[in-house]
């Protein structure tokens, strides 16, 4: 059995015939070639494939491509505009919120689901919204660090826009 | 990790989910996902037809009905942890709500999904249990509504019948108890190790009445009704007597990370823990 499915991947519409068992991480992978969004544990615990489902942070290897028909999904791809990093992507590079880089795209993604719903949060807040997410290799100070950095850039920005009305 | 492949459904209605699931053997229902799809990728479970509750309107809300809260079976773990009815009328279901998992697993598991999965160290089990919730389910022969206190069987098994869909869990208003939800964390899955639900209520300085369960401990939460006995009528400073009938009379679970031993005092510490938050929070 091949169901028919159309996703919008970062504002992209994907179509393909694919079978039902299918995962949203391999469609985004292997049917749309987004290699940004990585397959770490595919057990649901480490969170390196987390994605935006309808602006909700999701981790795409416990979703089925179908349940994810026309829907849409942000991956880290649909981060940056062009060449201009997302706040979130210089936060990282600032702070030196990665080592091997293996769990960031999950980190990123997850960061923004936190700061769409809670643009100033504390360490505390922050900590407990990757508590999903796995990274063997920066102890994950850096990473707060690089958050909080994007949350008072986005805050800035937002004071700037308001400012120029 | 691959499932094994079966066949998809995505009914836009209920009846249609209804009808599917009493013409096709072996079909089984994808609600968030969260406990079907880790099985189906482990090949503990290859249904030969999934189907998907997801487009069916109505199931998600969370809305007062009289003295009870409603929420549809659909309704993920995040809406009922950030519910603000929730948070004044029955805050028990959102504090336990807000402690599965992680982010990721509340964006996307659901109440009823949840429950009809009825995992041994799952958390809504216990916050149901406590809050006599009524769990209403539906088929083709009609609807009906299971106490919570009788709906879970054993560990993964439930009153549930194959061709049952469940619609809505419905809780009481809690205004006026004082309630908690008090658990530790297995360190890598998030699932309750214990995971204890109280609504207590006094009168003056005693306990007119209380409700305890405990997840994670026996092959499914369970009322701890030695806690509860020990606890009605009685002053409040018996709350760590009582808490030490937590695990009595209960065949204790034991793995790699927690002997029954280790479990059963947790389900003690956690069990005091749960009965000090709640009055504290309720101010003693």
């Amino acid at each position: 059995m091949q169901k028919n499915v159309t996703i919008d991947i970062n504002g992209q519409p994907h179509r393909q015939a694919v079978e039902p068992r299918l995962l949203l991480v391999h469609f985004l992978r292997e049917v749309a070639g987004l290699t940004g969004t990585h397959i770490g544990c595919e057990t649901s615990l480490c969170g390196a494939c987390t994605v935006l489902l309808d602006g909700r942070a999701v981790k795409s290897c416990t979703v089925l491509a179908v349940q994810a028909d026309g829907r849409s999904v942000t991956t880290v791809e649909g981060l940056a505009q062009g060449d201009k990093l997302h706040a979130l992507q210089e936060g990282f590079w600032e702070e030196h919120g990665l080592q091997c880089g293996f769990c960031t795209p999950g980190m990123l993604m997850c960061s923004h689901d936190l700061l769409a719903n809670h643009p100033t949060p504390t360490s505390a807040d922050i900590r407990e919204a990757i508590n999903g997410n796995v990274c063997r290799c920066t102890g994950y100070q850096n990473i707060v660090n690089a958050v909080k950095n994007a949350s008072r850039k986005m805050a800035k920005r937002v004071s700037a826009r308001a400012g120029a009305r | 990790m691959i499932p094994a492949n079966f066949d998809y459904e995505s009914p836009r209605t209920l009846s249609e989910a209804l009808d599917l699931l009493a013409s096709r053997q072996d079909a089984k229902i994808l609600a968030g996902g969260h406990s079907l799809l880790p099985a189906m990728k482990l090949r503990l479970a290859a249904p030969s037809v999934v189907v998907d509750l997801g487009r069916i309107a109505g199931l998600n809300h969370i809305r007062e009905s009289g003295d009870r809260i409603v929420i549809g079976a659909m309704t993920p773990h995040a809406d009922v942890a950030s519910s603000k009815i929730l948070h004044v009328a029955c805050p028990l279901l959102a504090q336990a709500a807000s402690q599965i998992g992680d982010v990721q697993v509340r964006n996307r598991g659901t109440i009823g999904g949840s429950l009809a999965a009825a995992h041994p160290a799952a958390d809504y089990p216990a916050a149901v249990l406590a809050l006599d919730a009524e769990i209403m389910a539906v088929s083709r022969s009609g609807e009906r509504s299971l106490p919570a206190t009788k709906f879970f069987t054993g560990m993964f098994t439930t009153e549930l019948r194959p061709d049952e869909i469940i619609t809505e869990v419905r809780v009481p208003r809690t205004e006026g108890a004082s309630v908690a939800y008090k658990k530790f964390h297995h360190p890598a899955s998030g699932y309750a190790v214990v995971g204890v639900a109280v609504r207590i209520k006094k009168a003056g300085t005693r306990i007119d009445s209380a409700a305890i369960s405990i997840t994670g401990v026996g092959h499914i939460a369970y009322r701890a009704t030695a806690v509860e006995n020990a606890l009605r009528g009685k002053p409040l400073g018996v709350i760590a007597e009582a808490a030490a009938h937590a695990a009595e009379g209960v065949e204790v679970l034991s793995d790699y990370y927690a002997s029954a031993e280790y479990r059963r005092h947790l389900a003690t510490v956690f069990t005091r823990r749960a009965l000090e938050q709640a009055l504290e929070a309720s101010g003693k």
